[in-house]
C-alpha cells in the first residue's frame, strides 16, 4: 500500500523491495526455497538495482511529481474497491478440490525435483524464455541507444 | 485445507487478491509511468504467490516452474519497459503519462 501512496517515486522502490522480501518469506513457507532466492537473486536485486537507477537517471523528486485531480484519484480508488468486492464475492462461493494425499515430498521444491521436471517437460517453454530475454535485451540496447542524428530538437 | 505448514490456502488466496488490487489501485491511481511499472510488478507477484501456494497445495511442482517463467518474463519487460520509458523521458523530459495522449482517440 505504501508503494501506491508515498511522493516520492524513490521510497516507492524502498517498499517495493520491502514488500518483495516479504513475499520470498512467503516463498520458503510454501517449501519453495529455490524459487526464494531466485526471486531475492531476481526481483530485489535486479529489478529494483534497474528501478533505482533508471529513477537516479532521470534525477526524480517530489516537486516533479505530477499531480491528478481528486476526481481521477476517488474513481481509481472506487474501480480498485469495486475489484477487490468482486474477486471477495468470486472467492467465497468457490470451494476447493481437498487434496486428500497432500502429504509433502521430501525433496519438494528444492533445486532437483524443480530441474528435473524444468528440463523433462518444460524444456520448450525455456528455450522460448532464453530467446525472449535475449530479444529483450537486444531491444532494450537498442532502445536505450543514444540517437546518432535527426534530432530536430 | 491445510498446507505444509497448517496455513490455510485461503490466506494465500486472500492476500493474493490483496496484492493484485493495490497493483491495480496503483496503476489507476499514480500519474509516474515508473511507479506504474513497480504496480505491475506487484500484481504479478500476487499471481506468483497465488501459484507458488496452489503448487504447493496440490503437491505440483509444474506451479513453481511457471512461477519461474513469469519471472523470466518480468524481467524482459522490465528491460524493454525502462529503456522505453528513458526514451519517452529524453524526448519529453518528464514522466507524467498525461503528456503521452498522442496515441488517444
Amino acid at each position: 500500500m505504501l508503494v501506491v501512496f508515498s511522493k516520492s517515486a524513490v521510497h516507492s522502490v524502498l517498499y517495493l523491495i520491502l514488500t518483495f522480501f516479504t513475499i520470498a518469506g512467503h516463498y520458503v513457507l510454501l517449501n519453495a526455497e529455490f524459487l526464494a532466492a531466485v526471486h531475492v537473486i531476481v526481483y530485489a536485486g535486479a529489478i529494483m538495482v534497474l528501478f533505482l537507477y533508471v529513477i537516479m537517471l532521470l534525477n526524480l523528486n517530489q516537486e516533479s511529481e505530477p499531480h491528478k485531480s481528486n476526481m481521477l484519484k476517488f474513481a481509481a480508488a472506487i474501480c480498485a474497491g469495486a475489484l477487490l468486492v468482486i474477486l471477495i464475492g468470486s472467492l467465497k462461493g468457490t470451494e476447493l478440490y481437498n487434496n486428500e494425499s497432500s502429504a509433502v515430498l521430501a525433496d519438494f521444491g528444492t533445486v532437483k525435483s524443480l530441474g528435473r521436471i524444468l528440463f523433462n517437460e518444460y524444456l520448450l517453454p525455456f528455450e522460448v524464455t532464453s530467446v525472449l530475454l535475449m530479444a529483450s535485451m537486444i531491444g532494450a540496447v537498442m532502445l536505450g541507444k543514444p540517437e546518432k542524428d535527426q534530432d530536430t530538437k | 485445507m491445510k498446507t505444509a505448514q497448517g496455513i490455510p490456502l485461503d490466506y494465500y488466496i486472500w492476500l493474493s487478491a490483496a496484492l493484485f488490487t493495490i497493483g491495480i489501485l496503483g496503476v489507476l491511481y499514480r500519474k509516474n509511468a515508473i511507479v506504474i511499472f513497480m504496480c505491475i510488478e506487484l500484481m504479478l507477484n500476487a499471481v506468483n504467490v497465488l501459484l507458488v501456494a496452489f503448487s504447493n497445495y496440490y503437491n505440483d511442482a509444474s506451479g513453481q516452474v511457471f512461477v519461474f517463467f513469469i519471472m523470466a518474463v518480468a524481467a524482459a519487460e522490465v528491460a524493454v519497459g525502462l529503456a522505453i520509458l528513458i526514451m519517452t523521458y529524453r524526448n519529453t523530459k518528464t514522466t507524467d503519462i498525461e503528456v503521452l495522449n498522442k496515441l488517444k482517440w
